[in-house]
């Protein structure tokens, strides 16, 4: 028995192939997404080791805010250069040196623009001199105020050698540096994990990077001879009581290390996300190859049974086919996953700015879930039909030549009840919920729904498919797909369910996003009246800066009615993190903005209603407002005013802007006098920016437009992240189609023999895979735009006022799926017409 | 012996034709130089044991097969020449075929599985000859049915009535009552027969049964990839009596 099941094995290479590829595929995105999570997390522990290799301790003030990874980049207190003279004096300090690091020191390169950043921060610092990690490539340190040294990433980024004149943004306006030194790190690293470095002297360091003489960010401190750093830290701080953090090197490595994989946490889940549709996709997709293959093998295991094998032997064979293709296939899939992970890493790093990436590991979750899910899924993806099959009476299955496709009942009354559920939970987070518990009332309903239409494919496939088949029907090859294709409608439906997944996912996804798009910009051009605009690409986590004193030229040039500057910082009020603005003059502010309010004291902010309604203040009300920098303060609210009119929900006086995190302004609004041309204006706006060559000067649609590009890019990525998805769906077409040919093998003997051409059979199996691939499709783009809106409608209350259903992008989704189907017909086409009439005819 | 045809026009023709399969030691000839004629308005029944070369005869005269050496006509075309595409077009348009079984496609009808080679080239069928073939083959009533929902004679009918409606110059018929029991077998093959004196049809049908091969007007007997005799008029009884006489030794010698 076990030989007749190892030779009908090798004698259906094909099917094995075919068969088997689904099984690597699905694996092959399970292992990968685990692999790259586990490098990625390895690489991350190694760089903060490495950062921290040479601090025995290190001192800084507790930051004024505490920020977490998702907020930003961490503001920290300044610490008085006395305290550094505090440490020194202490037992078991060896030395101690006052540090300067922040991010915000962006290099203009040689071609006048900023080196941006995805990711590693733009450090300024203190040059203190090179420690045991450092390396000095060319030239010295910085010794004069005008004169900087660079790490060897940002000198090759922005092209510059030593000697070279090197203009720098701060948190002051571009500033013009002599290059006189370029530093690298052991290991012949330029950098660590990419971050550019930018070192001054210190004074120079702290008055661009921190804004004050004499103060530091951290105090680096190396233990004398015979000193732990764990004993030092102890010692120290009690000595420098609450204000300080005191930790030791492992301590901050391992705090940064951790912070770091918790904001990749839900870089982790959404790659874990997309494995997850990719081997929902691939379980289809592996479902259905054994389901036909076994299906037809109907015959031969009936003739088995005939000549004496018990059902159980049946059954233990085909077992024992799933295991060997399982077993195989997940080794091969395995191995694929690892060199998706690496590649995908390679490509992260690589775009991360030249990250070290630490060796490829194979994690022990990866190995146990490639084997689960491919042996376990091919195994019961087999043994169902097998038991179906060796359920049907010998005689009977020999005699039936085409496999007949059981009733839908069973299925039908599932799917039905499953999306009557999933409609009544959207029905009610829709019309009848409120709050939290309509968002999950909302998605859940969505994701029951999905399961409920997807169980309905085989009943929905069977008008649908006719239907689109009379497209075709106008050729005698074209009714001969159309009817085909309509065949098995069971298997018709779990290959078109499979494309259904991911474009229902991508469709959802675009209208989502395209009517957040008109949402934003409907509510943009009703309520900005500035016509020219000054702002940047957010290209890190670091907004772009321009020089403020651009706000009061622009408002010096002749036709300028009113220009203001919009500062941003995350503050603390009453403990809690909260997003505030700020600007030089509120009622220029609101001059520009369209609308009028008062100038704002010293002490005083305006604060839009809602946000008043929520915390509960009233104009008068005392606030405490601790900025990033600097001292809390307690403001009076002056003026609440309606939401919309002003930009930003709480705003503060121009005195509050020195203890910012950045002190310059991130965007710009110019309104101009009545009658006055954008045109006549904008060439001199833009020339006033020149010099912040991280922002420009545009018009209020150019503006708008790009505030609204980030919705297309978010789309963008998703399309990629999916396509992957409806590549493996893509591949299901093939595979069925493949085995369909297979099967049909007789039928297309009898075919070629009365007639039918080669191109007119190649035609014949195209229309097939274009009538499943299209259908597949419209499945999934009727499904994604009712998810889409009913998640668009969910989200009215967080701005999504419109909702748009994008006819273009679903029109094109359909038209790629008709493509999807040219192609995906090649292979299993070509085979069909390349077939010997007579071994055809002659082919059991 | 090469079987000519008894003078008059001639639809199907062999000259010489050899087919092998394999080499070396597992080399078959399965037709050893055959030549033969099939007269138009025909029916010729070609008979010999298993193994003989009776189906791929007919399929080398079919353009199912290409044939090593020597040459086929059908009509005054040569078709051991042509290309893919030509063949094709000939199948379609000047050649019937029944087969053993498997002649219908289970997706279409029975009136479209009769139409299918007309529809394949585009053409229609001339409503009165459909009225005739239809009456003919007794399936007024069954036109709509599917193939699965039909019996095995009544498949085979239709078959016969898709080889018949585009009024091939030949139809090739292999064992097409082979699968059936004697009084189905019997329809058709009347069938066939009074197609060919009715309508002039030419048939070439292989079968190992004697009393389908009475059937026709002529029966050629192969062996061993020859032809070694044939029989006009045959009865039952005669065409019993050269299959008795072929099978003995004596006559395996003198070939
Ligand atoms: N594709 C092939 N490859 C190798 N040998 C073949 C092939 N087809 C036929 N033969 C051999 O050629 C010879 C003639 O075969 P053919 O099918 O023509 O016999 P037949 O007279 O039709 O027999 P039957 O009455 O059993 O149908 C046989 O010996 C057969 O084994
Ligand atoms: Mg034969």
């Amino acid at each position: 028995m076990f030989r007749a099941t190892l030779k009908s094995l090798l004698a259906r290479k094909l099917r094995l192939v075919l068969s088997g590829l689904a099984v690597i595929l699905g694996v092959m995105f399970v292992s990968g997404a685990l692999v790259l999570t586990d490098t990625l997390n390895r690489t991350f522990d190694s760089i903060f080791s490495d950062v921290y290799a040479a601090t025995d301790v290190s001192v800084t003030a507790k930051p004024k805010v505490e920020v977490s990874e998702m907020d930003g980049e961490e503001v920290s207190a300044p610490l008085p250069a006395s305290a550094v003279e505090t440490i020194k004096t202490q037992a078991g300090v060896r030395s101690a040196t006052g540090r300067v690091d922040a991010d915000g020191a962006r290099v203009i390169a040689t071609d006048g623009k900023v080196l941006t950043s995805f990711g590693p921060p733009r450090i300024g610092s203190n040059w203190t001199g090179t420690d045991e990690m450092m390396e000095i490539r060319s030239g010295r340190g910085p010794e004069a105020p005008d004169e900087i040294a660079l790490n060897a990433t940002t000198a090759k980024l922005a092209g510059y050698a030593v000697g070279d004149r090197v203009p720098v943004l701060t948190q002051q306006p571009k500033r013009e540096f002599t290059l006189v030194g370029i530093w690298g790190y052991t290991g012949g690293r330029d950098s660590i994990s990419g971050v550019q470095e930018v070192a001054f002297t210190t004074p120079v360091a702290q008055e661009l990077m921190l804004g004050e003489k004499d103060v530091f960010t951290s105090v680096t401190v190396a233990a004398a001879d015979g000193v732990t750093p764990d004993q030092l830290r102890d010692r120290l701080a009690p000595v420098l009581g609450a204000g300080y953090e005191v930790k030791t090197g492992a301590q901050l490595s391992a705090e940064d290390s951790a912070s770091l994989k918790e904001g990749m946490g839900f870089f982790n889940q959404i790659l874990l996300g997309f494995a997850g549709v990719a081997l929902f996709v691939g379980i289809f997709l592996i479902l259905n190859t054994f389901s036909i293959v076994v299906a037809q093998r109907t015959r031969e295991l009936a003739l088995l049974r005939a000549i004496g094998a018990s059902r159980r032997q049946v059954i233990n064979s085909v077992l024992v086919e799933a295991v060997v293709v399982g077993m195989i296939a997940s080794v091969l899939g395995l191995l694929a996953g690892i060199g998706a992970g690496a590649g995908l890493g390679a490509l992260f790093s690589g775009m991360s700015g030249g990250m070290d990436l630490a060796p490829i590991g194979v994690p022990l979750s990866a190995v146990i879930s490639s084997f689960t899910v491919g042996i376990l899924v091919t195994v019961v993806a087999a043994v169902m039909p097998a038991l179906r099959a060796s359920r049907i009476a010998p005689v009977a299955a020999m005699q039936d030549v085409a496999t007949p496709d059981r009733p839908l009942t069973k299925l039908t009354v599932a799917g039905t009840v499953v999306t009557a559920a999933g409609a009544a939970a959207l029905g009610t987070g829709l019309f009848v919920a409120s709050g939290d518990s309509a968002l999950y009332l909302i998605l859940g309903g969505v994701l029951v729904t999905f399961i409920g239409v997807a169980l309905l494919t085989p009943l929905i496939s069977r008008p649908v498919v006719s239907l689109l088949g009379r497209l075709f029907a106008w050729s005698v090859p074209g009714r001969l797909g159309r009817l085909n294709s309509g065949r098995n409608p069971r298997r018709t439906a779990i290959t078109a369910a499979a494309l259904m997944v991911g474009i229902a996912l991508v469709t959802g996804v675009t209208v989502v996003m395209d009517s957040a798009k008109s949402s934003l910009k409907a509510e943009a051009a009703r309520i900005l009246k500035a016509q020219i605009m000054i702002s940047g690409d957010q290209g890190g986590p670091r907004p772009p800066t321009y020089d403020p004193a651009v706000v009061d030229r622009a408002e010096a040039i002749p036709g300028v009615r009113a220009a203001a500057g919009l500062y941003n910082d995350l503050v603390a009020i009453g403990g809690e993190r909260s997003y505030i603005a700020a600007t030089e003059d509120l009622s220029r502010l609101a001059e520009a903005y369209g609308t009028t309010a008062a100038k704002l004291g010293a002490d005083q902010i305006a604060v839009s209603a809602p946000e008043a309604a929520e915390r509960n203040w009233q104009a008068g009300s005392q606030v405490s407002i601790q900025t990033s920098r600097g001292e809390a303060h307690t403001y009076t609210v002056s003026q609440v005013f309606t939401e919309d009119t002003l930009p930003g929900s709480i705003i503060l006086p121009a005195e509050a802007i020195k203890g910012f995190g950045i002190t310059q302004p991130v965007l710009g609004f110019i309104r101009l006098d009545d009658g006055v041309a954008v045109s006549a204006v904008l060439p001199q706006v833009k020339a006033l920016v020149a010099d912040s060559p991280e922002v420009s000067a545009t018009d209020q649609q150019t503006f708008v437009d790009s505030q609204a590009a980030i919705f297309d890019q978010i789309i963008t990525m998703i399309q990629i992240l999916l396509g992957l998805a409806i590549l493996i769906a893509v591949l299901g077409v093939i595979n069925t189609l493949a085995l369909s040919v297979l099967e049909r093998t007789r039928e297309l003997g009898l075919l070629r023999a009365v007639g039918l051409g080669r191109a007119q059979t190649m035609r014949m199996i195209t229309v097939e895979a274009v009538v499943i691939a299209v259908f597949g499709a419209l499945l999934g783009v009727a499904v994604g735009a009712g998810m889409g809106s009913a998640v668009a409608r969910a989200l009215k209350d967080d701005g999504i006022t419109q909702i748009v259903l994008p006819w273009d992008r679903m029109g094109t989704y359909l038209a790629l799926a008709a493509l999807v189907g040219v192609i995906a017909a090649v292979l299993p086409a070509i085979r069909a017409a390349r077939l010997n009439v007579l071994n055809a005819i002659a082919h059991d | 012996m090469a079987a000519t045809n008894a003078g008059g026009p001639v639809a199907a023709r062999a000259e010489e034709i050899w087919k092998v399969y394999g080499s070396g030691e597992a080399q078959v000839v399965a037709l050893r130089g055959v030549s033969a004629e099939f007269g138009r308005g025909r029916f010729t029944a070609i008979m010999g044991p298993s193994g003989s070369g009776k189906s791929t005869l007919m399929h080398c005269l079919a353009g199912l097969d290409t044939v090593d050496k020597g040459t086929v006509h059908i009509g005054g075309t040569e078709i051991s020449t042509l290309g893919d595409k030509a063949l094709t077009r000939l199948r379609r348009d000047r050649i019937g075929f029944i087969f053993q079984q498997f002649n219908l496609l289970p997706t279409l009808s029975a009136a479209e599985n009769i139409t299918l080679p007309l529809d394949i080239a585009g053409r229609k069928a001339d409503p009165q000859w459909w009225d005739t073939v239809i009456g003919t083959v007794g399936l007024k009533d069954r036109l709509r049915h599917r193939p699965s929902q039909l019996s095995g004679g009544q498949q085979q009918r239709v078959a016969c009535a898709r080889a018949l409606m585009g009024r091939p110059d030949v139809i090739f018929a292999d064992e097409p009552t082979g699968n059936l029991d004697s009084r189905s077998g019997g329809e058709v093959l009347s069938f066939l027969r009074q197609s060919v004196r009715e309508h002039g049809q030419t048939i070439v049908m292989v079968t190992h049964d004697p009393v389908a091969a009475s059937y026709a007007d002529r029966v050629v007997f192969l062996a061993d990839g020859s032809i070694v005799d044939e029989l006009a008029n045959p009865t039952a009884e005669t065409v019993l009596d050269t299959m008795k006489r072929l099978d003995t030794p004596s006559d395996s010698v003198m070939l």
